[in-house]
């Protein structure tokens, strides 16, 4: 009887062996689980775990260096809401995150336009449009620096074609120091989205631009009506990508301005580092990281829904 | 099909005046770099007695040449390990449906959304702990985890999209899971790895803010952390400073303008949705 049931068994166990197992569709499913450990475990170690230490964290007056810290509750994030600093550079995230997106994706989307037409240079000119967005954003900025300077080559240029009043000290003058970096950042990034944007648009078969010519469309309204709606991929990724990035901010900060001229550059990831690493308040620096955590959430779901519904309402 | 009129000379020209101005601040950077200090000329014309040794003070004080050692290393073994990872995982989870993979999936993407800041500050007391602080592998450790996500989801997309047919006739020709995936299913997700390792050297090589923290204060630097300290050196002589700026800048526009086509396809491939 023993060898009678056991046989089946074994036979069957051979044949899961043998075979692959189906899974719920019928598909095989030949790919071995222990494929996501190595992955899996990384990514715990390095994102996963420390991300959840740090929520715990914010609620705590760790310094960083002592072993042992004793938790507060909110107090970090009310003395957030209570700096006054800490708000500024909040407001500041948030505009310095719009105003890159707006510009960057308005001269990325004219450059894509402008490149993707009869025009013989183009291929030359889509490769050094694109060229400043791999280059080191801490490097250029350097540069960046020394050109704005009071004394540096863009006011020398101003100075040369007689905009003499419209020099400034772009980086150490209040009014104008945030805007700067702005115009850093553009400057990089501008031929990222221009090279979204001319994948959008070469996705664009020519039978519906000729259709649009025969119709008599003006260039206008061909934009509109033909290369908008099927540009919307591209608009969504673009406007991700410099929102997401806007709002992260901070090689250029560090390396023009340091947060100054008297605070008035600080973003949130710049009095992260300040607030870790020269102050040491580092339970009160992973508080405003929790807060940046949700800022980037907020922005980029609230963007991707908007879009979302924008693009079904466009097709 | 369409003419070159009259309209797309103008369209021409507006568009290479644009590159120009782009440019300007790459031809400042290298007029200067090849003047001496003294020289009295203005800063827009071109330098009339080109020298080179500016290029040779930031060589021998910035430390570049080691810093450009420990970057290449550092992208070189992040972009193997995050391409090994990361497409195991994702075949994974793109084969199997079962619950606990579309769970394990969720919370791979979860990792999308959190800005790096917030693990960066307590992973670094564990750095310190693991005595990491001052040497590239906790740099090398750090980006084979954050960009697990991101890799992942590239590779989940391109392999839902792949049909499964080679590798059932691989493993019905009794190939095992693993050299199915090795010699079958990874050549065929070639265009995607591309994308995955031009996006993730671009971002590793660039970055700043974790050696930053993980580095600073150590003699191990890389190309964009030795570049900052230099700069703070010898912030009034920018000649020397630009010479610098662009030693740095050189490896990744070699890189570039030699593989321009595929590194502007990784950057616009990969994103299409």
């Amino acid at each position: 009887m023993a060898t009678l049931t056991s046989e089946p068994a074994a036979t069957t166990a051979a044949a899961r062996r043998r075979w692959p197992r189906f899974d719920l569709l019928g598909r095989r499913s030949r790919a071995p689980w222990w494929f996501l450990l190595p992955g899996l475990t990384l990514y715990a170690f390095v994102v996963l775990i420390p991300s959840a230490r740090g929520i715990a964290l914010a609620f705590t007056d760790w310094n960083g260096i002592n072993p042992t810290y004793s938790y507060v509750g909110f107090d970090n994030f009310s003395k957030l809401w209570e700096t006054d600093l800490v708000r500024e550079a909040l407001v500041r995230t948030v505009v310095i995150a719009v105003a890159i997106t707006i510009v960057q994706n308005a001269i990325g989307l004219l450059l894509a336009l402008g490149v993707n037409s009869q025009i013989k240079s183009r291929n030359v000119l889509r490769v050094l449009l694109f060229a400043p967005a791999v280059l080191t954003p801490v490097v250029t900025a350097y540069l960046w620096r020394n050109l704005l300077a009071p004394t540096g080559a863009v006011n020398a240029l101003l100075d040369l074609v007689g905009l003499d009043r419209f020099e400034h000290a772009w980086l150490g003058d209040s009014r104008y120091a945030t805007w700067s970096i702005v115009f850093i950042v553009v400057w990089q990034y501008a031929g990222y989205s221009m090279v979204i944007f001319l994948a959008g648009l070469q996705s664009i078969s020519q039978d519906i631009y000729e259709a649009a010519e025969v119709d008599g469309a003006s260039r206008i309204r061909r934009f509109w009506y033909v290369e908008r709606p099927l540009l919307a991929p591209a608009i969504t990724i673009n406007l991700m990508l410099s929102i997401i990035g806007g709002i992260k901010l901070f090689d250029q900060i560090y390396a023009t301005t340091g947060g100054g001229p008297a605070n008035s550059t600080q973003n949130l990831s710049a009095l992260i580092y300040r607030y870790a690493f020269n102050s040491g308040q580092f339970s009160f620096a992973i508080a405003m990281s929790v807060v940046l955590t949700v800022l980037v959430a907020v922005l980029a779901f609230g963007q991707f829904a908007f879009l979302r519904r924008a693009e079904r309402n466009a097709s | 099909m369409k003419r070159y009129t009259g309209r797309t000379l103008v369209l021409e020209l507006v568009m290479i005046a644009t590159a120009v101005v782009i440019a300007f601040p790459i031809y400042v950077l290298v007029n200067l770099s090849l003047r001496d200090k003294r020289s009295g000329q203005s800063i827009l014309s071109p330098t009339t007695d080109p020298t080179f040794d500016n290029y040779r003070t930031a060589w021998r004080d910035a430390g570049l040449g080691s810093a450009l050692l420990n970057s290449t290393i550092v992208t070189v073994v992040s972009v193997l390990v995050i391409v090994v990872v990361s497409s195991m995982a994702a075949y994974v989870l793109a084969r199997v449906t079962r619950a606990w993979s579309r769970i394990a999936f969720v919370v791979v993407m979860i990792g999308l959304l959190l800005p790096f800041q917030l693990a960066l500050l307590p992973l670094y007391s564990t750095m310190r702990d693991l005595d990491l602080l001052g040497s590239i592998w906790s740099l090398i450790l750090f980006y084979s985890g954050l960009q697990v996500p991101f890799a992942t989801f590239l590779y989940v997309g391109f392999l839902r999209a792949l049909p499964t047919d080679y590798e059932e006739a691989a493993m019905l020709d009794g190939c095992s899971p693993l050299r199915a995936f090795t010699s079958v299913v990874f050549p065929l997700l070639r265009p995607i790895t591309g994308t995955v390792v031009i996006l993730n050297a671009v971002f590793v090589w660039n970055d700043f803010f974790t050696p930053l923290l993980y580095l600073s204060g150590t003699d191990t630097s890389t190309m964009p952390l030795a570049v900052s300290t230099f700069v703070a050196q010898y912030l009034s002589n920018y000649n020397v400073v630009f010479a610098g700026l662009l030693i740095g800048m050189l490896p990744v526009l070699i890189v570039y303008f030699l593989m321009q086509r595929s590194i502007i396809k990784g950057f616009s491939g990969g994103l299409k949705a």
